[in-house]
């Protein structure tokens, strides 16, 4: 088939899913599987005095409790994935299970294992817990001053990290005509995935080989985690992620408890199941963000910016999450500068630990706050010397002929043309209109604002050597098999695991283009240690510009070998054969052809191959980047705000994003929404709330508001295509841009709206009541 | 989110439903729609032994007119309140009012009953029931009994329902054919529960003035209230902006704000005005 790449084809996903034929984790079944829950602390920090364990172990089905004492020696401590280098990294002990004390509310304290699940509830309730209950520290500025309570003894004032990238020197902000300074807090949220956590576990007594279902955006991460944790051979391990209803960050990490059920099906030789409950993932899964970012913004008055100098204390929770250590250093600190040229930027990152849920990567990691940052002082600066924030940007822009562009901080931006869909989203907006219409309401006593986010993101996580440069404990690079049957129907195997973003649609528009087959014809197979040599995963925006290129490689390859086998079969040069439509055809000559499928019996069967040519049809590609993409774009929220009451109406959203090539422009919008709703959900509704003693006040549905359809207006979205030279498809990344930009966005049009008040900040969520306040307290009051 | 050990078990008729009560030794519940009684459940908040299930009860899902008043049947549906020609005709502000609970999910299985009864002091209909002077139609062990609801609701869950007995219906004052009605709600962006919500009746009279009007408000505190200072200031009067805006200003005289993280009291306080405020000028300035 020709023109797949770039068609908007229905996710070929959709219907198996929507009439009930997924299989979700708690879809599982197996003969004599027992069920596991896990008791959790309700203190954020306690010293565990005694655990009494026998009323529950007498209850009827129950078959085990186990404690953090009876596992110590058996498995180990759970370790973060990314030990960033030149931070003074202090990396305390994830025990599975807590064993003298607890630090955080949901920390586990007992697993218990019964016949069924209702019984396992039951038993929670009769296990009793002699805690000592101590003080806690909750805010990580806190955390940091002396004589605060110590999340690890031998911590000294919790500083889990320091790092420092980029230096400024103090003559260039003292010297500056203008420098704006501001304080943001990205505040603490939760991913919430529609389906919660899960793991299966089954064991193998007679072959030794434990297989465990669980809820990872990266099975082969968890299989080199959870093998080191469980003292079990990778080859004994295998790890299957089933259908996932999202992840958005929160299942990358490898927790505890995956190990906890892993272990227990080993150990009582029957299979475990464990379903994380609603309100347990609240506290038990990691949270995204929490970072207060001190910036300053150094310049002329003419517009041209000189310098940034960024603070970021980031709270990392009581341990550090596989991911945690690198999103407020790497993935934020070397993007400061966002899409302006700025010649000077230094980042200088805390990591504290606190007595609460550790936090980890949350759809863009890093990203969404370092454009917060930028584009929330970029406007601030525009202000303040009275230009319009369009044009400031303009002025700062990265310019097109200087792409390969190395920014302030030593990351180069594979490609890019800014101007471009900034022009695109001020046409659909109209842009001059309408800060016409915006003054002319003003006049009428109307709130309006208007407010842009011209972002750019490091996606496409990465070039191997960087990598390792930066600490993360991964080889970053991807592998696909492009396997074709004797039919001619092909099997593609991906080390990349997809878990709502249609990867079985957009790859196999890559191999259906490739191969010139129908779609129909190929089956994709993702998240299976067993079947799959090896993978890196789903997150950082790096599926297509990274899984989908080996993909593309890969099928690359197969057509390669195909030409030799049809050459030879038409006797004709190589050269003189072309490939198109699915045939071989050789050059000039109508009728001499061979269809795909006939090659594909024909390298499969073997009966006449090339001289040499080993048999079958299949390629495999390890693809290894030689750097990461950056897709970039423009945003912009109109809000009107009520002031009577601070109510916030987000009137219009439009949005042009540049990600490179597109191959399905429906489900790359799918993604931009998506990711613009968790964006606009963090500006305005979502924040976790922690009491003094690091109780979760914001521990259910009904105080944590997440985004809903009918808070947004239609979002109007467009693309603009400029290809990354970084891989053969020229993809960048799609699934973080929405979230990435869209904070900006809306917070700055609602500081826009709030002008004649001279707000400068108010901090996120924006509730009604902290706007209404701001108006009241306003200059113009 | 698994609730402890219960038995359930259906009752085909009132009586059989008092009956079930008596004999489960105080460990029985009724369950209507469930869609409040089960979360509590669900988060162990509430243990009942028996779940006794009324929702078969189809005398229950009945709605009459007698006389001044409409008797709403118990088991009536938010979604069948909102949509019923009775209902509609004679006091729109209930069907206004259950249009915004929820969802379509929660309005298809909640019941008018189960949420009176419930008392929540979230819920919307209370707004309404105390502006259309609402009456809960009790049986007991000792037969029917009729109580005001706001002598049956006396605190955040908290009813004078006695033992062993089932809401069967909740009656609703017609209001004077000439006046006109609304319900506005702001609601928790989290749960859509009213943070405060205004339910509110007005009309005038041939000569211009005020002859009725009848406040309810709901969410902000611990139990619905009905806002008479502002009732009491508008009687009499002829509408017009400064005298809703004065007599609006009086809208939390009679509540108790409460306050959590979301809202403060101060903050319920200004929106109790500024709802009230809405709701009046679109019944009595608005054409
Ligand atoms: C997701 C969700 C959103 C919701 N949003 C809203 C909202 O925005 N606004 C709102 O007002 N409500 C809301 N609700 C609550 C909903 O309106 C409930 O259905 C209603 O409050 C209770 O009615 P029910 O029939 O479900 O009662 P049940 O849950 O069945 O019962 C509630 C209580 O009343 C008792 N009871 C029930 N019927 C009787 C009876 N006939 N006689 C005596 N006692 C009885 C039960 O024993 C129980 O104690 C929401 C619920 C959910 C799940």
């Amino acid at each position: 088939m020709a023109n797949v790449i770039g068609a908007s084809l229905k996710r070929k996903e959709d219907p198996r899913l929507l009439t009930g034929n997924g299989r979700f984790s708690d879809d599982i079944q197996l003969p004599g599987m027992l069920h596991a829950v896990i008791l959790r602390s309700p203190h954020a920090h306690a010293k565990i005095k005694k655990i009494h364990a026998e009323e529950a172990l007498k209850s009827q089905g129950v078959v085990a409790v186990y404690t953090g004492k009876d596992l110590e020696g058996k498995i180990g401590p759970v370790p973060s994935s990314w030990l960033v280098p030149d931070a003074n990294l202090k990396e305390a002990p994830q025990y599975p299970l807590a064993i003298d004390y607890v630090r955080y509310v949901g920390d586990g304290v007992a697993l218990i294992i019964a016949e069924d699940r209702y019984v396992a509830r039951d038993a929670l309730d009769l296990i009793e817990v002699e805690y000592e209950v101590l003080p806690a520290v909750v805010h990580q500025k806190e955390a940091m001053q002396e004589g605060v309570p110590l999340v690890h003894g031998d911590i000294e004032n919790n500083i889990a990290l320091h790092w420092k990238a980029g230096e400024v020197a103090d003559e260039i902000i003292n010297d500056a005509e203008v420098v704006v300074r501001e304080s943001f807090y990205v505040q603490r949220v939760f991913p919430s995935p529609l389906e919660t956590r899960a793991a299966i576990g089954q064991y193998d007594a007679g072959s030794g080989e434990l297989t465990l279902w669980c809820t990872s955006q990266n099975p082969h991460i968890h299989r080199m985690v959870l093998s080191d944790v469980l003292g079990i051979s990778e080859a004994k391990l295998r790890v299957i992620a089933p259908d996932m209803g999202g992840g958005f960050g929160g299942k990358i990490g490898v927790y505890p408890d995956e190990a906890l059920v892993g272990y227990a099906a080993r150990d009582l030789k029957r299979p475990v199941k464990w379903i994380e409950q609603r309100s347990e993932h609240f506290t038990a899964s990691n949270a995204g963000r929490d970072e207060i970012i001190d910036v300053e913004l150094a310049g002329k008055r003419d517009g041209t910016l000189l310098a940034i100098r960024v603070k970021n204390t980031a709270n990392l929770g009581a341990y550090l999450s596989t991911m945690g250590p690198g999103v407020a250093t790497i993935d934020f600190g070397l993007m400061i500068t966002g899409a302006y040229d700025i010649p000077h930027a230094s980042c200088e990152t805390f990591g504290v630990y606190t007595n609460t849920t550790p936090t980890d990567a949350y759809r863009g990691a890093g990203k969404p706050e370092a454009t917060y940052q930028i584009e929330r002082i970029i406007d601030l600066y525009a202000r303040e010397i009275g230009m319009d924030p369009i044009e400031l940007r303009r002025k700062n822009f990265v310019r097109k002929e200087a792409f390969p562009y190395t920014n302030a901080q030593g990351l180069l931006y594979d490609s890019g043309d800014y101007e471009k869909p900034l022009e695109k989203a001020l046409e659909t907006l109209n842009y001059e209109e309408l800060r016409q219409k915006q003054r002319e309401l003003s006049k009428q006593g109307k709130l309006i604002g208007i407010g842009f986010s011209t972002y750019v993101e490091l996606c496409g996580f990465g070039p191997s050597e960087v990598a390792g440069a930066i600490g993360f404990q991964g080889g970053v690079w991807e592998n696909s098999t492009v396997r074709v049957h004797p039919s001619g129907k092909v099997t593609v195997y991906c080390g990349t695991s997809p878990h709502g973003q249609g990867h079985a649609t957009t790859f196999g528009q890559v191999v259906a283009e490739k191969l010139g087959i129908p779609m129909d014809d190929i089956e994709l197979v993702f998240s299976d240690t067993k079947s799959i040599s090896m993978g890196w995963g789903t997150y950082g925006s790096r599926s297509t510009a990274v899984g989908g290129a080996a993909v593309s490689i890969a099928a690359d390859r197969v057509v390669e070998k195909a030409k030799k086998i049809a050459a030879h079969e038409l006797e004709a040069s190589e050269e003189d054969i072309v490939f198109e439509n699915g045939k071989f055809q050789v050059k000039g000559v109508p009728g001499q052809q061979r269809t795909f499928q006939e090659i594909a019996k024909s390298a499969n069967m073997a009966w006449n191959l090339p001289e040499g040519m080993e048999p079958s049809l299949e390629a495999q590609s390890f693809f290894k980047p030689e750097n990461f993409v950056y897709p970039f774009g423009t945003h912009a929220a109109v809000v009107e705000i009520d002031k009577d009451t601070g109510e916030i109406e987000l009137k219009r959203y439009v949005c042009v994003d540049d990600v490179g090539r597109v191959i399905n422009p429906l489900t790359a919008e799918g993604q931009v929404h998506g990711g613009i709703a968790q964006g606009v959900g963090q500006a305005l509704w979502e924040g976790a709330v922690y009491s003094k003693d690091g109780q979760l006040l914001s521990g259910t549905l009904m105080d944590y508001a997440l985004p809903k359809a009918r808070f947004f207006p239609r979002i109007e979205s467009a693309f603009t295509e400029t290809p990354s030279p970084v891989n053969p498809l020229g993809a960048k990344g799609v699934g973080e841009t929405g979230t990435t930009a869209s904070i900006a966005a809306v917070m700055n049009a609602v500081m826009d709206a709030l002008k004649p008040y001279n707000v400068k900040d108010i901090e996120m969520p924006l509730t009604s009541e902290k706007v209404w306040r701001a108006i009241q307290d306003g200059e113009g009051n | 989110m698994i609730p402890v050990k219960f038995d359930y078990i259906h009752a085909e008729s009132v009586e059989q439903a008092i009956r079930l009560q008596q004999e489960s030794n105080g460990e029985g519940k009724l369950i209507a729609g469930g869609h409040s009684l089960l979360p509590l459940m669900k988060f162990r908040l509430t243990e009942p032994g028996v779940l006794i299930d009324i929702s078969r009860i189809s005398q229950l899902k009945e709605v009459r007119k007698e006389g001044d008043r409409i008797v709403v049947g118990a088991l009536t549906t938010h979604h069948a309140a909102s949509n019923d020609p009775v209902i509609k005709e004679h006091i729109p502000l209930l069907a206004d009012t259950v249009r915004q609970i929820g969802d379509l999910q929660v309005r298809n299985r909640g019941t008018i009953g189960g949420n009176i009864a419930h008392a929540d002091p979230a819920a919307d209909l209370p707004a309404a029931a105390f502006a259309l002077d609402a009456q809960v139609i009790i049986q007991g062990e000792d037969g029917e009994e009729t109580m005001p609801v706001d002598q049956f609701i006396v605190g955040p869950l908290i009813t004078m329902m006695p033992e062993n007995s089932i809401v069967t219906a909740v009656s609703f004052a017609i209001p004077p054919r000439h006046t006109r009605s609304v319900y506005l709600k702001y609601f928790h962006p989290a749960s859509g529960y009213p943070v405060v919500g205004v339910a509110a009746i007005a009309g005038v009279d041939e000569s211009g003035v005020i002859d009725f009007v009848r406040i309810g408000i709901t969410g902000v505190g611990d139990i619905a209230y009905r806002a008479e200072s502002v009732e009491q200031t508008l009687l009499g009067q002829t509408p017009s902006e400064a005298m809703i805006q004065e007599a609006s200003r009086l809208a939390a005289e009679e509540g108790e704000m409460g306050n959590d993280f979301f809202t403060s009291s101060e903050y319920r306080e200004h929106l109790c005005k500024v709802y009230t405020e809405r709701a009046l000028r679109s019944i009595l300035l608005a054409n």
